[in-house]
């Protein structure tokens, strides 16, 4: 990394160009719990890294308006976590982002960098694409919003262009009865990649889903949004059947590796229980229960 | 390559230095700044021996440049012993026995004393996940938990 | 056993070098540094298994910064069918395993070192090095490397009458096995696999080397042994050993591990061919793709027994990684699997398998959890089948005073018995378990170990007391030398400070490994203290003007040893030494010797998991480790012994593997996916020490450091067989693995 140049950013326009002149060869460095570990093993050599944490946009918390969020792509998971009213209502999202590495990791990590690492292991980012969240992006061409499940354009690959910076992640209105969770599974109880994530965000009227999504993670080239689940799982009652019939959908829905991490077999299988045990978690904190 | 001037704040003291775009802060603080009290075991974010608090949030050294920095404020283990008395948790670990090799020492005591800052009463369950990103092979946890938690018991009596 | 006071001894005292360790002050070998001191960096080998064609370095040597390349013509070579014993040791794959000549045999083999002004250029130079490989099929796993057309790593090694990857073996033989397996009314046999696992220790290898321009050197790094250090680096410079010294650093844990060296021969003949001081460090990549892990393995083991549960005959065959040159611990597995039992026939036979892999090193009792994790799970099968306790078949079997051991020696005094007994009679194993909870419990042996050691006890001229010893203190063993130095003077803890000398500074004293350092540094310690209560009492003799004979040293302080003797006030140490010029000059004493007498160890644990059933994911959820710990000088680091080999354990039964990819290159290099256990992964631990002191030690002491790592392997997967109703016989226990046997497929 001997030929890098570091430059702080103090707005998203000197960022932006300073990456667009880049071409290509500059990279933001938000947390850099991915980025550094990157450089230091020589997966990534670029020439300029332009820190955008010290950009006010994108290391705040914003209430737009009551229940509606809109996060800063660095805002760290210390950070959020501080934020009781995010917490209470995105308890998944807020979880997803808490299981990401350690304390210390924490301290720096941010949502923007899970997403924009492009991973399909990250585990904010299902969380994220069942909360139906958006991604403000900023570029030279001006802002523009795209969908979570429409960001990832394979491992490494996402929407992003040159000059392209993620300022912050728009979540929806928060409406009542209402509750998402995160589920992973690790072989440890922290400090692990997920070798499955899972995301499920409910809505209920009278014990009627109103609203559902589902998305995985780890088990394809990118993050999946399961559609499919959604029109069966709104207008049902959540029961033993209806949970198995999606289960299964998550299962045809992989397209997992075998790697260190997991087999596919395994993936497949972890894919539907997590469903199921999310979405009971879902449900119990709808009910007050969690 | 012009190196770049940073100044900041560490364990209370001034200090200005020069470093190389590509530079830890790990990198600065045990080769530059003498601080080698914080330990690179892994250099990758996963051990936790490097351990400082930066701005009063925990983080691992190794995975910041030392150009960010700039007008920060970073404590390390040289700082935690005020006036030459061993802060609480240093005492702790020093009569527990929660150390063997001692080479995880200074991670885990920024660490723990960064959990007591944030959370003065945690539960056995809050320690250990707190925690979880400080290795240690020697111990098995079992005498840090219990020193960090006997610790946050008599800062509760004495408050 | 001298009768003593036991005012120190047993006691939690605070350790001498604790401020420094809870300060950051402490020097580990990477925190020295020096005046005009360079940078090393070592290029590695990118194949498993390749003929080097050619060495280019040229351009390394050209680029700016650069002080120094070397390769493996700057290393004395010793020829590789000749052995060249050093302790555990053979220098013949030495100096091959530190840089490699005309082949290299696993990736991440040194090939060439390089000094530059920074660490950066050193490495910047290190790709510019051109290497033309001839690249040969590789073997890493031990099928592989022992099947008949096996790519063959030493062409020299000869087994059957052909070249062979099999480099060894050995065997041990009691009674006759099939007259043993035909009274049998069980027998069971079962084949098992255990993965390469890494020691893990926290500090990498790393290393300062300063030669001057005398050509003596000076070595700073973190090792098991100064001596160690010292003694193969002269192999491997041609440096003789009085010119150079070895200072051991603070250690940052070695489990094993550290009993060899890296670093330090290429960073000696750096600093030679610099004239500079060379300091190199490892990165956490290289220490686990190219340092020493412990081997993985296959066995089958066969052991019968009457239906009264008697052990009539057992069997085990073991086929051990060795990595790539000689020398896998099989006498552990073979010889410590059956030790704890009284077995009239008994056979069990190992292999030493050298693949593409890097060299194994010690590791915490090496072997023998191995060994212990195959007969510990066939005792669960025979206990089973026989309605009968896990814990009362051990019993039934216990090996006992004037039993003969599978491997040889008729045991002295020991507790074994009294390990089994405290488990069946320990709350936990009485403890009710919840739903797809299992309890398992296992036992396990080691030799311990004793070997040279050397001591030098000083008393200053205020009265205080500095004891040098040589064995580098890895886990605490400071803080029990001072225990035993107050209690054998009889003076407070306090005045007591215990250091390490280097190589220079204290005699010859051998690695710390095999849990030797406070059986032997104790021996020579109270030896050095005899000698120096014999000076003092001589001073007060001659300040009383009264025979020598006629004093008692007691609660430091010398007294008339009756009326008789005349009545003189006690001089204090103090006292002594303030006149200890007037009365003869310096008071201290240095004892060295071949310490003998290290008896074994044995420990019976006791385990609960939890098994999630739909992700097979195995958690620990309660453990107690009960050994015979001899005599616990410092109870608190005997503990940490415990705990922290019964966690190395649970990482190695259920998370850790070395796990190669199909270019035999190591794919989990980081602790990310080297997955040891961390705090929220683990439950308190519970420990019991039993007290049998060692008839042959002057405290009673026993190693206590190894034997905990031998039971967890066993002890975790009967309980998850308990859980399961299933048994694995292959670690590590993944949640894949585990599902998959759930499931039963
Ligand atoms: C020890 C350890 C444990 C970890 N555990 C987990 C885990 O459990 N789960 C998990 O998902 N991840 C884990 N990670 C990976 C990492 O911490 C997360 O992906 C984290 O969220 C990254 O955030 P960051 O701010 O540090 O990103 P950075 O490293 O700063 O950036 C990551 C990438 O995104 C780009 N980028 C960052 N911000 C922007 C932006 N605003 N616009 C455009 N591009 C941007 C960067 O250029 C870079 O390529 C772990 C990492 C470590 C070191
Ligand atoms: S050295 Fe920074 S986390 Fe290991
Ligand atoms: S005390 Fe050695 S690693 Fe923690």
């Amino acid at each position: 990394m001997s030929d890098t140049q570091y430059l702080a950013a103090k707005t998203i326009d000197e960022a932006v160009n300073a990456h667009e002149k880049a071409n290509g060869t500059a990279r933001f460095l938000a947390g850099g719990t991915d980025l550094l570990v990157q450089i230091k093993s020589g997966i990534r050599k670029p020439n300029l890294v332009i820190d955008i944490k010290k950009i006010v946009e994108l290391n705040s918390i914003n209430e737009i308006s009551d229940g509606e969020f809109e996060v800063g792509a660095s805002v760290s998971g210390a950070n959020l976590n501080r934020n009781l009213k995010f917490a209470k209502l995105w308890p998944g999202v807020l979880e997803a982002f808490r299981l990401i590495g350690s304390e210390q990791i924490q301290g720096r990590a941010s949502l923007g960098g899970n997403l924009c690492n492009g991973s399909p292991a990250g585990d904010s980012v299902p969380a994220l694409i069942a909360a139906g969240c958006k991604a403000v992006i900023a570029g030279p061409k001006g802002k523009k919003d795209v969908p979570i499940e429409n960001f990832h354009l394979g491992p490494g690959k996402t929407v992003l262009e040159n000059g392209e910076m993620l300022v912050s992640l728009k979540f929806p209105k928060r409406e009542a009865n209402s509750a998402d969770a995160y589920l992973r599974m690790t072989p440890r109880t922290e400090m692990d990649i997920a070798v499955v994530g899972c995301g499920v965000n409910i809505s209920l009227e009278n014990n009627v889903c109103t609203h559902a999504r589902v998305s995985l993670g780890a088990v394809a080239p990118t993050p999946l949004l399961i559609k499919e689940a959604s029109d069966i799982m709104v207008g049902s009652k959540l029961d033993d059947d209806i949970l198995n019939k999606v289960s299964k959908m998550c299962m045809d829905a992989c397209n997992p590796i075998n790697d260190k991490r997991g087999t596919i077999d395994y993936r497949t299988k972890v894919a539907g229980v997590l469903f199921k045990r999310a979405t009971k978690l879902a449900t119990d904190r709808i009910g007050g229960n969690k | 390559m012009a190196k770049i001037q940073v100044s900041t704040r560490i364990n209370n003291e001034n200090i200005d230095y020069l470093c190389e775009p590509h530079d830890t802060m790990l990198d600065i603080l045990r080769n530059q700044l003498n601080l080698t009290g914080s330990k690179e075991s892994c250099g990758s974010g996963d051990c936790g021996s490097c351990s400082v608090i930066l701005d009063g949030e925990l983080i691992c050294s190794c995975l910041m440049l030392a150009a960010e920095a700039e007008g920060s404020n970073i404590e390390t283990i040289e700082g935690m012993s005020e006036g030459g008395k061993l802060h609480a948790l240093q005492q702790k670990f020093l009569e527990k026995a929660a150390l063997q090799c001692g080479i995880c020492t200074p991670g885990f005591l920024m660490a723990s004393k960064a959990l007591l800052d944030h959370n003065p009463s945690p539960t056995e369950t809050e320690v250990r996940y707190w925690l979880a990103g400080n290795l240690c092979r020697c111990t098995g946890y079992d005498k840090i938990v219990k020193a960090v938690l006997e610790v946050a018991d008599e800062m509760k009596e004495s408050a | 056993m001298n009768e003593i006071s036991n005012k120190w001894i047993g006691k939690n005292t605070i350790r001498p070098d604790g401020a420094d360790k809870v300060t950051g002050r402490a020097q580990y070998s990477s925190d020295t540094t020096m005046p005009g001191m360079i940078w090393g960096h070592v290029l590695r080998s990118p194949h498993p298994h390749a003929k080097i064609l050619s060495i280019n370095t040229k351009k390394a040597e050209e680029l700016e910064g650069v002080k120094a390349v070397i390769t493996s013509k700057d290393v004395v070579d010793f020829p590789i069918d000749t052995p060249v014993i050093l302790g555990i040791q053979d220098m013949r794959w030495m100096c091959r395993n530190v840089m490699a000549r005309d082949k290299v045999l696993f990736h991440g083999h040194p090939l060439a070192a390089v000094a530059a002004t920074t660490e950066e250029i050193a490495e910047k130079a290190c790709e510019l090095i051109e290497v033309e490989y001839d690249v040969l099929p590789w073997a890493i796993e031990i099928d592989d490397a022992i099947k008949p057309d096996a790519p063959i790593l030493h062409d020299h090694i000869q087994f059957e009458g052909k070249s062979s990857n099999i480099a060894g073996t050995l065997e041990h033989k009691k009674g006759d096995i099939d007259k043993g397996f035909s009274e049998a009314d069980v027998i069971i046999e079962r084949e098992f696999k255990t993965e390469a696992v890494h020691q893990g220790y926290l500090e990498t290898h790393s290393c300062l080397v300063s030669v001057a321009a005398d050509g003596r050197a000076t070595i700073w790094s973190s090792s098991q042994g100064q001596f160690m250090v010292r003694a193969m680096t002269s192999y491997l410079t041609g440096i003789p050993q009085s010119n150079i010294r070895a200072i051991p650093a603070e250690i940052g844990g070695g489990f094993g591990g550290k009993t060899i060296v890296y670093l330090e021969p290429l960073a000696t003949i750096l600093s030679q061919k610099t004239g500079r001081p060379v300091k190199i460090v490892m990165n956490r990549e290289d220490t686990m793709r190219a340092s020493g892990p412990t081997s993985g393995s296959k066995s089958k083991i066969k052991i019968g027994a009457t239906k009264d549960g008697k052990i009539v005959a057992a069997q085990g065959t073991y086929y051990l990684q060795a990595g790539a040159f000689p020398g896998s611990p099989i006498r552990g597995a073979v010889g410590c699997s059956l030790a704890p039992y009284d077995i009239p026939n008994a056979h069990t036979f190992g292999y030493d398998v050298v693949s593409n892999r890097c060299k194994v090193a010690a590791y915490r009792a090496p072997g023998a959890p191995i060994g212990a994790y195959g007969v510990e799970s066939v005792l669960d099968e025979i206990a089973e089948k026989l309605n009968m306790c896990p814990l009362e078949l051990r019993k039934i079997n216990a090996a006992k005073e004037g039993t003969q051991a599978v491997h040889g020696p008729t045991y002295p005094q020991m507790g074994y018995l009294e390990t089994v007994e405290a488990a069946i009679n320990h709350p936990h194993y009485k403890a009710p378990l919840g739903k797809h909870q299992g309890r398992g419990v296992a036992s396990g042996f080691w030799f311990n170990a004793g070997g040279e050691s050397s001591a030098q006890l000083n008393i200053t001229e205020d009265g205080n007391v500095v004891v040098t010893t040589g064995h580098p203190d890895i886990g605490g063993s400071r803080a029990s030398i001072a225990n035993i130095t107050a209690e054998l003077l009889g003076i407070h803890h306090d005045k007591v400070s215990v250091l390490i000398g280097d190589t220079a500074t204290i005699g010859y004293s051998n690695l710390t490994g095999g849990s030797r350092v406070l059986f032997a540094s104790a021996m020579v310690v109270t030896e050095s203290a005899k000698l120096v209560i014999k000076q003092l009492k001589q001073r007060a003799a001659k300040i009383w003007g009264i025979d020598e004979e006629a004093i008692e040293w007691e609660n430091g302080e010398a007294r008339p040893a009756g009326d008789n003797a005349g009545k003189f006030a006690p001089l204090t140490l103090a006292e002594l030494a303030e006149k200890a010029t007037a009365t003869g000059g310096p008071i201290g004493a240095g004892y060295q010797v071949n310490t003998e007498g290290a008896e074994g160890g044995f420990a019976t644990h006791i385990c609960d998991v939890e098994v999630d059933m739909d992700l097979g994911i195995v958690r620990v959820k309660r453990y107690t480790s009960i050994q015979d710990v001899g005599k616990a000088i410092h109870p608190d680091y005997v503990e940490g012994q415990l705990h922290g080999g019964c966690v190395q354990g649970i990482g190695w039964a259920l998370s850790e593997e070395y796990i190669y990819n199909k270019d035999g290159h190591l794919d989990n290099t980081g602790f990310l996916d080297y997955r040891m256990p961390v705090c929220s992964d683990l439950p308190m631990l519970d420990t019991v020490l039993i007290e049998i002191p060692n008839p042959k030690h002057p405290q009673g002491v026993r190693g206590v450091g190894e034997v905990p790592l031998v039971p967890p392997l066993a002890a975790i997967s009967n309980a998850v067989y308990q859980a399961i109703g299933k048994r694995s016989y292959s670690l590590p226990m993944s949640p894949p693995k585990v599902l998959k046997i759930i499931e039963g497929n």
